[in-house]
């Protein structure tokens, strides 16, 4: 009997990860844009921190961080309710930290390749920033968002190590497809393994195929 | 009126660069801005429009303050009624010719205006194309049409033309002036083309290194002298050959080709490619009918 739980939460994991990181990377990559503050270097170091760290050195300093036994744990406990140790909330906030920079960076490039004048033309037209950014800015990097929204969708579906260190291999609440794999490998139940890993297989293979077709023009070519 | 009068330190190719701006545009003017690239002639529209603060000085439209380093006073662009056309025309690709053009629209304006002035640039054809599927002289026309729709007082326009070729830049000019003159526009231009400077403009601004060195009349300031001529062209000198007594100078007049006839000692100073004025006083022009007009405009 196949357990189907860990790639259900395996996906709910994602949509809400991505949905939240939509909507804190267009302002963050709006604000790397715009911006000549002095800190704005360490923001994007920050930004990128995730690209090269191990995850599990993110996924220990969030378990130390979030913990109840801590200020900062506590005080969210005890104020907001939360419990972010080994809980779902717990993993959708360090996933969104985890692919802050694949969402940030390609709508951040997608900006920064429009021209000014574009921008500009709005204002000048007595727009706002915010209506620029709506409906000039955001409507013509549909490819980055689009990016942007896959690669971070798929790179939650990928982590192991933060999700490992922070929500720990609590059935039906925290263990997702990716620790589900190694937890039956150790079990030496290669068929479920097995199982998981092909799934995951074909899905990303799926999603990052869609990326590549539409952003490369291919489906145009083909349907012309 | 626009009264211009700003100082602005700028970050030139070759170091930084002072630019120092003193203009007084009565209302209803064409007044034109000429100069090498890098003299500063955009950063004086992006000055007037408000996308770049000056460091210190005065900008005042109609009587009413747009900038004052003194009172710290700053209008932002969006509420200069400005219209302004781009160097590279920065038509929203996302919409199609006729939503560039409601974009614009003010809250509560009305979308007949929008209609008139289809009609007047004639983009009829052209309404729900995107801006990718148009060529240069379609995107200008658009982008034109686009910079009036808030009925501006003010309309600025960076190198609208130099882009395109002869026959659709003398079509372009032509909308230019139609468009100053029926909205009763202040405009600032910025153009390389002399011919086009002379035709257009009521006065003329040479900027060099952020400085106005000269300005006045187009005939006046470059050429020095003011020649009464019945009718006058200007063009660029292809060729110079030297016969016994006279030169045959070649001249390129828009899109023409004139032989003129000049002595010797008139053009010492002449080399090809250099800008000029053919003239013409004693002659009585003829006229010939090359086709028939389409009814009255």
């Amino acid at each position: 009997m196949i357990d189907w739980d860990p790639l259900i939460l395996t996906f709910e994991l994602a949509v809400v990860t991505t949905v939240i990181l939509l909507f804190i990377a267009v302002p963050i990559a709006y604000w790397l844009v715009a911006s000549r503050s002095r800190i704005k270097p360490v923001a994007e170091t920050l930004v990128s921190m995730p690209l090269v760290l191990p995850p599990t050195v993110l996924g220990f300093y969030f378990l130390m961080a979030f913990s109840p036994g801590n200020a900062f744990g506590a005080w969210i406990d005890e104020w907001l309710g939360i419990k972010l140790v080994f809980s779902f909330t717990g993993l959708v906030v360090a996933s969104v930290i985890y692919s802050l920079p694949f969402m940030v960076h390609p709508i951040q490039a997608g900006l920064s390749s429009i021209p000014s004048s574009l921008t500009d033309a709005a204002y000048v037209m007595g727009k706002s920033k915010l209506t620029a950014l709506l409906k000039v800015q955001l409507p013509n990097i549909k490819a980055s968002l689009l990016t942007g929204i896959v690669l971070s969708f798929a790179h939650t579906v990928g982590e192991f190590g933060v999700v490992l260190m922070i929500g720990g291999n609590i059935p039906g609440r925290t263990r997702v497809a990716s620790i589900a794999v190694y937890d039956e490998v150790e079990a030496l139940n290669y068929g479920a393994a097995n199982f998981y890993s092909l799934i995951l297989f074909a899905i990303t293979f799926c999603i990052l195929l869609a990326v590549y077709l539409v952003n490369g023009k291919y489906l145009k070519r083909f349907w012309k | 009126m626009i009264i211009l009068d700003v100082e602005k330190v700028l970050q030139a190719a070759d170091g930084e660069m002072n630019l120092r701006i003193d203009l007084t545009i009565p209302k209803g003017q064409l007044i034109t801005i000429y100069g090498t690239s890098g003299a500063g002639k955009t950063s004086v529209l992006r000055l007037l429009s408000g996308l770049m603060k000056p460091d210190r000085g005065e900008i005042r439209a109609n009587g009413e303050c747009w900038f004052s380093s003194e009172k710290k006073i700053n209008i932002p662009p969006q509420k200069r009624k400005i219209g302004y056309v781009f160097q590279d025309y920065a038509l929203f690709p996302n919409m199609t010719v006729r939503q560039n053009l409601e974009f614009a629209l003010r809250k509560g304006q009305e979308q007949q205006h929008i209609s008139d002035l289809i009609d007047i640039i004639e983009l009829g054809d052209l309404q729900s194309r995107k801006p990718d599927t148009l060529s240069g002289g379609q995107k200008q026309r658009v982008a034109l049409a686009r910079a009036l729709v808030q009925q501006p007082d003010l309309l600025l326009l960076d190198e609208p033309l130099s882009a395109l070729d002869i026959k659709i830049r003398l079509k372009l000019q032509d909308h230019i002036l139609k468009v100053h003159r029926e909205f009763n526009l202040t405009t600032v231009l910025i153009s390389h083309d002399i011919g086009e400077i002379v035709k257009l403009s009521d006065q003329v601004y040479i900027l060099e290194k952020g400085e106005v060195i000269r300005q006045g009349p187009a005939d006046e300031v470059f050429v020095n002298k003011r020649i009464s001529g019945k009718f006058k062209f200007t063009g660029e000198v292809l060729k110079i050959e030297h016969q016994q007594v006279v030169c045959i100078v070649t001249v390129l007049i828009q899109s023409d080709v004139v032989k003129v006839i000049v002595m010797e000692t008139e053009i010492e100073d002449l080399r090809v490619g250099d800008k000029v004025l053919v003239a013409s006083k004693a002659f009585n022009p003829m006229l010939y009918k090359v086709e028939t007009g389409r009814g009255t405009q």
